[in-house]
């Protein structure tokens, strides 16, 4: 099914400290897997987060399915996975099956309530991910892959249409990594989500993503990792070596 | 003297079972504020409760009839912090200490100045949960229930922003809306426990329970309900052996609760070790 999942127009953010994002125009389809790559304050996490309105847009205009942010209503089509070190209060009581309930209250009209066919599901998504064993722990007793499988399980429980997740493999060991964007690939072919990634990992993009966006406070490149490995203009912002080194693993 | 005769008394009743509803107010909503890292609410609204408190008495109006001063300005001083944390511009603890030095400094302010009615007003730092009258106590059950369905009505929509505001606000659910609701709640809860236990010992009631419930649950729900348990009994065993050892009953109340946190802490170094530390 064809459509615009996420649009930026001449997008710009700013904080106290000068301009984040300047001018940022790019179109994501259905069932795109996008990668957002930069180097270090390159303003990756403020885009996501101010597609999802989550920060202060400037100027320009963001939407979400083609609805403007600002009328959007619709959250149970997306599902966010953040840094999840950055987001888990160690001593927050709850335990994995309730927080990945979480997920499901975009769903609910008030006053929210989860029943037990809900229960039923998050225990069945669980078991899908390979989690069983952890449900009934408390989120602060989870290893950093634990937490990020039950942190993706709280973002796919609704079953969204669109996946946005920042650096979510940036506490993972190498092969937790692997398995990670493997799972996220999976969602992305077999439930045909919309995938909107955050990552310093350009060997995960050349092996997962469909489309690749450099961002250095303004979109440098968009298109898929193949044209970006081929393009004399990256070639010649980047220097041959660094774009060798970038796309060596694809 | 034998605690069935003890319990006989109309104000040891009215006072169990107004300690009892505040106290069940106070530790619930405690385990929000406790994880929203807004713990020392409690004690910022207990100073503008001061401060209302001694407008409220300047202008004649006592015992019940003080709440219809007090709790407009309670109400208005929560989303004031709320608004000062929201937009940024100063962090949660720096806009609870600012207005609660405005609310100590007009209620010492007006108490000087009027002179006449400091004794009241004192009463109010300690607390006099004995002395609580018959209206105090409809108060507090109307009060009781009133909060108790509205944190049930919003439950999921409170524990989704205590968890993470973020992705509470991804889920569609309007957080400042949420966060109004229970700083609002908060106040009222701190107006009626100014009786219980004064504004000196206020943010025990609404932190202690939490804190040792966070020590033993193993759910966010249980968490809730172990915090209840342990604010109500508390409330119980601490005007009980006020009466019997003939101490101050807010002292002793806290006590009992601090007594509770301690085994708390004992119990989960001998049932969670490695997370014990």
């Amino acid at each position: 099914m064809p459509g615009t999942v996420v649009t930026a127009e001449l997008l710009s953010c700013s904080y106290r400290e000068g301009m984040v994002l300047e001018d940022i125009s790019f179109q994501v389809q259905r069932g795109d897997y996008v990668g957002i790559v930069g180097p270090n304050g390159s303003g990756k996490s403020t885009l996501i987060k101010a597609l999802l309105g989550l920060v202060t847009i400037n100027t320009g205009k963001a939407a979400l399915f083609d609805i403007s942010l600002s009328d959007f209503r619709d959250w149970c089509k997306v599902g966010y996975l953040p840094q999840s070190l950055h987001l888990v209060n160690p001593v927050f009581p709850a335990t994995v099956h309730e927080t990945v309930g979480l997920g499901l209250l975009s769903l609910k009209k008030f006053p929210k309530r989860l029943n037990r066919a809900d229960n039923d599901k998050i225990s069945k998504l669980l078991y899908e991910l390979g989690s069983s064993e952890i449900e009934h722990k408390l989120i602060g007793e989870l290893s950093g892959g634990q937490l990020q499988r039950a942190l993706l399980a709280r973002a796919i429980i609704n079953d969204p249409e669109l996946l946005v997740l920042d650096e979510p493999t940036a506490a993972l060991d190498p092969e937790t990594r692997e398995r990670f964007y493997a799972m996220i690939a999976d969602i992305n072919r077999t439930r045909a989500v919309t995938i909107l990634l955050v990552t310093h990992d350009s060997g995960a993009i050349g092996e997962h993503a469909s489309k690749m966006l450099y961002l250095d406070k303004t979109v440098l490149f968009y298109g898929s990792f193949d044209e970006f490995c081929h393009s004399p203009e990256m070639s010649s912002l980047f220097g041959e070596h660094s774009q060798h080194l970038m796309c060596h693993r694809h | 003297m034998h605690l069935m005769e003890i319990l006989s008394y109309g104000f040891i009743q009215r006072a169990l079972l107004a300690g009892t509803l505040i106290a069940l107010l106070c530790s619930v909503l405690g385990v929000f504020l406790v994880l929203r890292r807004l713990s020392l609410i409690g004690d910022g609204l207990a100073h503008v409760t001061f401060g209302s408190t001694a407008i409220a008495l300047a202008l004649k109006f006592y015992s019940a009839m003080s709440l219809l001063v007090s709790m407009p300005i309670v109400l208005l001083a929560s989303l004031g912090i709320l608004k000062l944390t929201e937009r940024g511009r100063l962090s949660g603890d720096a806009a609870i200490g600012l207005v609660s030095a405005l609310g100590i400094s007009a209620g010492i302010i007006l108490a000087s100045v009027g002179g006449g009615y400091n004794v009241d007003l004192l009463s109010y730092l300690f607390g006099n949960i004995l002395s609580i009258r018959t209206e105090e106590v409809v108060i507090a059950a109307l009060l009781c229930l009133g909060v108790m369905l509205m944190l049930t009505l919003y439950y999921h929509e409170l524990f989704a922003v205590s968890f993470s505001d973020e992705l509470a606000k991804v889920s569609g659910i309007r957080t400042s809306f949420i966060n109004s609701i229970l700083v609002l709640l908060t106040a009222l809860s701190v107006v009626l426990a100014m009786k219980l236990v004064g504004i000196m010992l206020i943010s025990s009631l609404l932190i202690v329970p939490a804190a040792t419930a966070l020590q033993l649950a193993r759910g966010f729900k249980v968490c809730i309900v172990l915090a209840a348990l342990q604010g109500c009994c508390s409330v119980v065993v601490g005007i009980i052996i006020s009466i019997l050892s003939n101490l101050p009953a807010s002292a002793s109340i806290v006590m009992v609760n601090l007594l509770f946190f301690a085994a708390a802490c004992a119990v989960r170094r001998v049932v969670h070790p490695k997370h014990s530390n």
